[in-house]
């Protein structure tokens, strides 16, 4: 054996040792897999600490280790910390094979001998691997220095302004025909209660008018092609029948617009909007859509009544979607959350029964701008009420809907209590499981409303009903609830009731995940790449997220995630070039028969076919390592390097002890 | 006589084929004669086990052995003859691989006598099935025992060279024969030891000379069921389920020449470890298709998926065998 194998097992504290027999397994290697090429075998308390990683560089030296295996946690952990001991230790980094007896052995087990004998087994194809791996170099390719950012919500608005003032150019690229996202709709922000569209609204003109940032609304993403540093970004321009160049955003062909439409998205269902609009009057850009699905002219061929009125002839009813094609070197995605739907609670009445509103209406029935100017009535438009019911956690920490904790809806709701005090002077039940106010100058505010004389039910709501028992609850909504703090049932009649609707997945998050090559937690938010150290970043490189597409939080949180995804971005930025893993895909010209079965395959458009020699070939600057074609390849012409067949059915066989079993009973 | 070397070629579980394919060379089998001593070919020649088994250990010089190991008689002249030959080829899909008496190999040994037994020509009322040994008046008679499976040849004895093949193109053993003389005669140097020969290097494909473009396929269709097909096109670009490009070359794809698909006879293109699991990547590589129904749709075009991407190879893939098949008592 020409190889010279050091093998290194970690009690990881007593995450591995509390479940594995740690010094068993390493002097079972250093025993049974001395004729494989190990020469030395250790465990150590803590190998990704300074001492365990100079334990590896000193037997390189001592031993003259041409290969390193260290079973410890998963690659994604530490791979890059072994590999970089190695590295300073004189040995190529990719001759080091980690394997994870953490996560695949000490956590998924409870039997210490099995699992023992389990960690035996991983290490020894480990050892078979390590083999045939190959001393390779980092790929180095520079980085683009342009930005996507998907989503212009505050997070999305916040982190493209950061990395505009740095200096570098950003796409913004937003559904709706404005930015601003749900924080344009509320009225007052929770726990200071500044108003949502003062502060927000700045932040939307500086977005707008940045040299810096091309801002592409009314606009989605249809395709991402390329990899960290490199992408290649399809964007649909939705036709907004408007030619921006003309348009003065002067409002004349939303007053004369004789089509009246609901708003559902941002008025809530609460308003009506014509057919030619801007969301909101502070809306960024300031240039309106037509929405044609709505539109006379679309469809019936009459009207045009926009057009006739606008004094730059800025309407252009003949205008098309259009794709154009962006190159990004780092993209965030900021998409933003849905909400619940109420009506899937039917017995909370919504939808069935008047009066009963969820968050979002209300927020917009609070707002100054909104569809009743601010004033707080009931569904008559005029009747202030007298009595509120607000429910917090409505399909939010549910079993039957989502199990989590939407996180602001008691803030959100303490909020509306304080507004409909202090607009209408009207009594407020609010009816909550658990009060949670976490956040700085939270609890204060709980302590405000407290003193304000908001009446506190820690209950879950069983039913809201207009059925009257009594001659008091006639005419109103009765909110049926146990008072768990006085474990009695109680009936509380009331003129209003606001449901706290939790926050939920965008309904089109997992394609738009998949589009982007990042992967959904079972609730349908998508994953970082560590839920503590590396909130923003996620398993795909250079993809980040921010804001509450990662899952429900504050606007504080949001922002401060919208600056963090910012920052990462710009630290990728800074660095110029970027070295990618070197694992790459390869095509045996002599094997090729250029069948061609592999040229449609490429996520990247990495293979070329070369139509004179009849041979496929692989750009190895586009290839990002995926395997597709080396699965895909019926001649086997196409191998992958670190998942040679030689590696994978090494480890195989040293999985199966096969090898094992072979020495010793040669031996016997 | 005496001073030319020895030759010998056997017929294990095989269909003779390969034997025929041998005498298919024409006037070339003359030089075989002239320059070997032919001293055991069942087919061809008198000779019995017996006088193999007196000769003297590495006396043959060249052994052609073609078939799989299908039962304990198999299994013994497999063994003979690899001590008595200095050359062992495996001759043949059967021998490299198990070709179609491989397929045996998805059905329990008892099973497939009971089938065999029970036809529906054959009358069986007693039941009376082979047995290995049956006492008669004149004594005990002995047939060869069945195994549990059919095993290719190097799964039983060391094998020097593998000529896949169903049968072996003529040209390639005419070839084959050339050199081998030529080695006898100091003229050349044998290939390494574990070699395929009488092969191209690449794969149907590369000899095919349909046009080819980017794959795309939303329906598979057995042949007969297209038409017309299109003679200068990939069959595979037309849905027909074609094996050229996981086969290893060496036919100059005489099937796709003669206007249907390849079946795979020449086994697994170099590199491929197990050939069925390359096709069936491959093709479903190609499917256009995203929703599970319509995947499922169009590989129901492909009505025996074993019998299209383990025709030859079986035997000799990954599996092998079904587990019923391989653990039968």
């Amino acid at each position: 054996m020409t190889e010279k194998i050091g093998v290194y097992v970690c009690h990881c504290g007593t995450n591995i040792a509390g479940t594995v027999d740690v010094e068993a397994v390493s002097k079972w290697a250093g025993e049974k897999l001395a004729h494989q090429g190990v020469v030395v075998s250790r465990d150590y308390k803590f190998m990704c600490s300074s001492l365990g990683q100079e334990l590896i560089q000193k037997d390189i030296k001592e031993f003259g280790l041409t290969r390193v295996v260290v079973g410890a946690c998963s690659p994604h952990l530490h791979e890059a910390t072994f590999r970089n001991a190695c590295k300073e230790g004189g040995l190529n980094p990719y001759l080091c094979e980690m394997v994870s007896v953490r996560e695949q052995v000490s956590w998924v087990h409870t039997d210490k001998e099995a699992a023992t004998e389990k960690a035996k087994a991983l290490i020894a194809g480990g050892v078979a691997r390590v083999v045939h791996n190959e001393a390779l170099e980092p790929l180095r390719v520079p980085i683009h220095a342009d930005t996507l950012v998907v989503g212009g919500g505050i997070a999305g608005i916040q982190a493209a302004l950061e990395i505009a003032d740095a200096g570098f150019h950003v796409y913004l690229v937003e559904r709706e025909p404005s930015i601003g996202g749900h924080m344009a709709q509320f009225d007052k922000t929770f726990p200071t209660l500044d108003c949502s569209a003062c502060i927000l609204t700045p932040k939307m003109v500086q977005a707008g008018s940045h040299p810096n940032i091309t801002l592409l609304t009314w606009s989605e993403v249809t395709k991402v092609d390329g990899y960290v540093g490199n992408f290649v970004v399809s964007i649909n321009k939705k036709a907004r029948y408007i030619k921006t160049e003309d348009c003065t955003g002067c409002g004349i062909c939303w007053e004369k617009c004789p089509w009246k439409v609901t708003d559902e998205v941002f008025e809530a269902g609460m308003a009506k909007r014509k057919a030619v609009y801007v969301p909101f009057p502070q809306a960024v850009p300031k240039y309106p859509v037509i929405d044609a699905v709505n539109c006379a002219y679309f469809l019936k061929g009459t009207c045009k009544a926009c057009e006739k009125f606008c004094p730059t002839n800025a309407i252009d009813f003949e205008q098309k979607d259009e794709t154009i094609t962006v190159q990004v070197g780092n993209i965030i995605l900021a998409t933003g959350y849905d909400l619940f739907d109420a009506k899937r609670i039917p017995q909370y009445g919504y939808g069935r029964l008047e009066n009963v509103y969820t968050n979002l209406e209300f927020e917009r029935l609070c707002n100054a701008a909104g569809p009743t100017g601010g004033s707080i009535v009931l569904h008559d438009g005029k009747t202030a009420p007298k009595t509120v019911g607000i429910v917090h956690c409505v399909g939010s920490r549910d079993q039957n809907y989502n199990a989590y904790c939407s996180a602001i809806c008691c803030m959100q709701s303490l909020k509306f209590a304080h507004l409909v005090h202090e607009r209408t002077g009207a009594e407020v039940y609010n009816f909550y499981i658990d009060m949670r106010t976490p956040g700085k100058g939270y609890e204060e505010f709980y302590q405000r409303l407290l003193e304000e004389g908001t009446h506190f039910v820690r209950g879950k709501v069983a039913e809201v009903t207009d059925f009257a028992r009594t001659p008091e609850e006639e005419g109103k909504l009765i909110i049926q609830v146990e008072d768990t703090l006085i474990g009695k049932q109680r009936r509380i009649p009331v003129d209003m009731v606001v449901l706290s609707a939790g926050l939920q997945p965008r309904h089109d998050a997992k394609e738009v995940g998949k589009m982007f090559g990042i992967a959904c937690s079972s609730d349908g938010w998508y994953i970082e790449r560590h839920p503590k150290l590396d909130p923003v970043a996620t398993m795909t490189e250079g993809v980040f997220i921010a804001g509450c597409v990662q899952g429900p939080k504050d606007i504080p949180a949001s922002v401060a995630q919208g600056a963090g995804a910012a920052a990462r971005v710009l630290g990728k930025i800074q660095q110029k070039e970027i070295a990618l893993e070197p694992v790459r895909a390869s095509i045996n010209e002599a094997q090729c028969s250029g069948c061609r079965i592999c040229n449609g395959l490429c996520p990247f458009s990495a293979i070329l076919f070369h139509e004179d020699k009849m041979v496929s070939e692989i750009n190895p600057a586009l290839c990002q390592g995926c395997g597709t074609c080396v699965a895909a390849c019926p001649a086997g012409a196409i191998s992958g390097t670190c998942f040679s067949n030689e590696q994978i059915l090494s480890q195989i066989e040293g999985l199966l002890l096969l090898n094992l079993d072979v020495k010793e009973a040669a031996a016997a | 006589m005496t001073a030319k070397p020895k030759f010998a070629m056997y017929w294990a579980a095989s269909c003779g084929g390969c034997e025929i394919a041998v005498l298919n060379i024409h006037e070339k089998i003359l030089d075989v004669d002239a320059n070997f001593d032919v001293v055991f070919w069942p087919v061809a020649v008198d000779a019995k086990y017996k006088d193999v088994e007196a000769m003297e250990d590495g006396s043959i010089l060249l052994t052609l052995f073609n078939g799989g190991i299908r039962n304990d008689e198999n299994e013994h002249l497999a063994k003979l003859l690899r001590r008595k030959s200095q050359i062992l080829v495996a001759f043949g899909s059967c021998a490299c691989e198990g070709c179609i008496p491989g397929l045996a190999n998805l059905s329990p040994v008892g099973d497939i006598v009971h089938t065999a037994f029970n036809t529906l020509t054959t009358d069986n009322p007693h039941e009376i099935y082979p047995r290995a040994s049956f006492d008669v008046p004149e004594g005990e008679l002995h047939i060869p025992r069945l195994a549990n499976v059919l095993r290719p040849l190097d799964l039983v004895v060391d094998v020097d060279y593998y000529m896949p093949g169903c049968p072996p193109e003529s040209h390639q053993i005419a070839a084959v024969v050339d050199l081998v003389v030529k080695v006898v005669k100091g003229e050349a140097e044998l290939p390494p030891k574990g070699a395929v020969i009488g092969v191209g290097d690449s794969t149907v494909c590369d000899e095919c000379p349909r046009a080819r473009n980017v794959k795309s396929i939303t329906e598979f269709k057995r042949i007969q069921d297209v038409a017309p097909v299109d003679p200068n096109l990939c069959l595979l670009e037309q849905g027909i389920p074609c094996n050229g490009p996981a086969t290893r070359s060496g036919c100059n794809s005489r099937c796709p020449n003669a206007g249907t698909q390849c079946i795979g006879c020449y086994g697994p293109a170099e590199g491929v470890l197990d050939y069925g699991a390359r096709l069936i990547a491959a093709f479903a590589s190609v499917i256009d298709a995203k929703e599970p129904e319509e995947i499922e749709r169009i590989l129901d075009g492909i009505p025996d998926p074993v019998g299209q991407v383990y025709r030859f190879n079986l035997a000799g893939s990954l599996l092998k065998a079904s587990a019923e098949a391989w653990k039968a008592k």
